[in-house]
């Protein structure tokens, strides 16, 4: 099989494409699920909370301004053809300088702090970005940009649980971490849940969860059993639309899982706002 | 919802009447502050040096916008997570402030500072930025430029939607609002 040869330039190119239209655009997916829960809403004040959001998602759209003011850390994934030869610079580079265009000239706001047990200085470009890569078959480049706003991120959750805890300490643990951040993350959210692995991989499990398109069902019919479990726990809580109150405290709930040690059972909760914004690109 | 119609400052009398619950519209002056102007501003207070505006009676909206596009008199504009402003909020209710807009759980000290010093916690919807921004009819920071979005801004907002979530007299939306909802335990 030749190598493919893809220059960075256009890597660049298109990250800063996404990390605008992210923002300015919520994913088809999401907006529908939002004007469904305002039909499906016990609450008055959670149906005119889903109504500003709707309304909302349209002024962003129309105007070209960001959904949100946090426009959050910018998340790539990297599916790299192991086909594809990388020329023209340094691959992270690019994506870094894609990260700073597109949230210079999109007008999006900077907010990552460098330094940040001390000095926490604005890096002032919104760099650096979190780069997950990942060597997958074939010649293509796939890109996914997720805007990561702060304040749903702060309410996820890392659970080192016993494997004697089963799937019910899991189940435990998901609906306690959403409990316990009531209105802070922007509900209605939606959940990403990483089962198994080690530490690290158990919150990119999680985060990957994230990437599904709200609506659809688990390939793997047991875990599309245990996702619609925890949706419906979930919505019995009661938080509702910006927690006040309400049927619609999650959009939807994904389960990403792996093996685990024979001693561990790690559970990544990583919690979305309903401003779910990511863009894919393949190059 | 029919809306109550509020203008800053506020008073202690409009303070009172408001009930957690309530939806209202703010028009007049608010200020923005979110994590490290609120560390300067309490850091001033306690060198009793004189604040960058008026504290009594004011409303802080805790908030940093996206920049401006060319025209456009503020980014987008919707509130932050206003628990990490707990540790600075009572002392601030202390020296005059009256109204906080934010998004999020208050600590039980704010709570007791609210209903000692007679203030209110309003919530606006997290994540409505584009739509917030139009209710934003001026725009000016007024200190700390060099810290960019967490600046401190004098706006005029007209007609700016929010809700009651704390009253001064210990009613809490958040808590209320679930357990009317609430189907499992």
């Amino acid at each position: 099989m030749p190598v493919r040869e893809v220059d960075v330039r256009d890597v660049t190119e298109a990250v800063k494409t996404m990390c605008i239209t992210a923002n300015y655009d919520l994913p088809r997916d999401v907006y529908d699920a939002l004007v469904a829960a305002r039909e499906a809403e016990d609450s008055p004040v959670g149906r005119e909370i889903l109504g500003q959001l709707v309304e909302n998602a349209d002024i962003a759209a129309a105007d070209r301004v960001p959904l949100c003011q946090d426009t959050g850390f910018a998340v790539i994934f990297a599916d790299v053809g192991q086909d594809v030869h990388l020329v023209g610079g340094h691959f992270e580079d690019a994506v870094n300088e894609g990260v700073r265009r597109g949230y210079g000239d999109g007008y999006l706001r900077k907010s990552v702090a460098g330094e940040p047990a001390q000095a926490r200085r604005n890096t002032k470009d919104n760099t650096p970005a979190i780069i997950h890569t990942s060597i997958v078959p074939g010649d293509r480049l796939r890109l996914t940009m997720m805007a990561k706003g702060g304040g749903a991120e702060n309410m996820s959750s890392l659970n080192m649980l016993k494997p004697s805890q089963g799937w019910d300490g899991m189940v435990t643990a998901v609906v306690e971490t959403v409990s316990r951040a009531g209105s802070n993350p922007c509900p209605p959210v939606i959940i990403g849940v990483g089962i198994g692995g080690t530490i690290d991989m158990a919150t990119v499990l999680a985060k990957k969860a994230l990437l599904r398109d709200l609506g659809s069902t688990h390939s793997d019919s047991r875990i599309a059993a245990m996702e619609d479990e925890l949706l419906e726990k979930i919505n019995g809580l009661g938080i509702g639309p910006q927690g006040l109150g309400g049927s619609t405290t999650a959009l939807d709930v994904f389960i990403e899982e792996m093996p685990s040690h024979i001693a561990s059972m790690p559970m990544a909760v990583n919690v979305q706002c309903h401003a779910q914004r990511h863009k894919t690109v393949e190059l | 919802m029919a809306a109550k119609k509020i203008t800053t400052p506020l008073t202690d009398d409009v303070v009172r009447d408001l009930k957690a619950g309530d939806a209202v519209q703010i028009t007049g002056v608010i200020y923005q502050a979110r994590d490290a102007a609120h560390k300067k501003l309490a850091a001033l207070i306690e060198a009793g040096e004189q604040l960058p505006f008026e504290l009594q009676g004011a409303v802080v909206y805790y908030m940093g916008p996206s920049p401006a596009k060319p025209g456009n008199v503020i980014g987008s504009a919707g509130p932050t997570t206003s628990g990490r402003m707990d540790a600075y909020a009572p002392l601030l209710m202390r020296h005059g402030l009256k109204g906080m807009i934010g998004k999020g759980l208050r600590t039980q000290e704010v709570k007791d500072a609210m209903h000692e010093h007679a203030a209110v916690y309003f919530a606006a919807t997290g994540g409505a930025g584009a739509l917030l921004a139009k209710r934003i009819v001026g725009n000016e920071v007024i200190a700390w430029p060099e810290l960019g979005a967490e600046a401190v801004a004098r706006l005029e907002v007209v007609d700016f939607p929010a809700i009651v979530v704390n009253d001064c007299q210990g009613g809490d939306l958040y808590e209320e609002g679930r357990k009317r909802y609430a189907k499992t335990v």
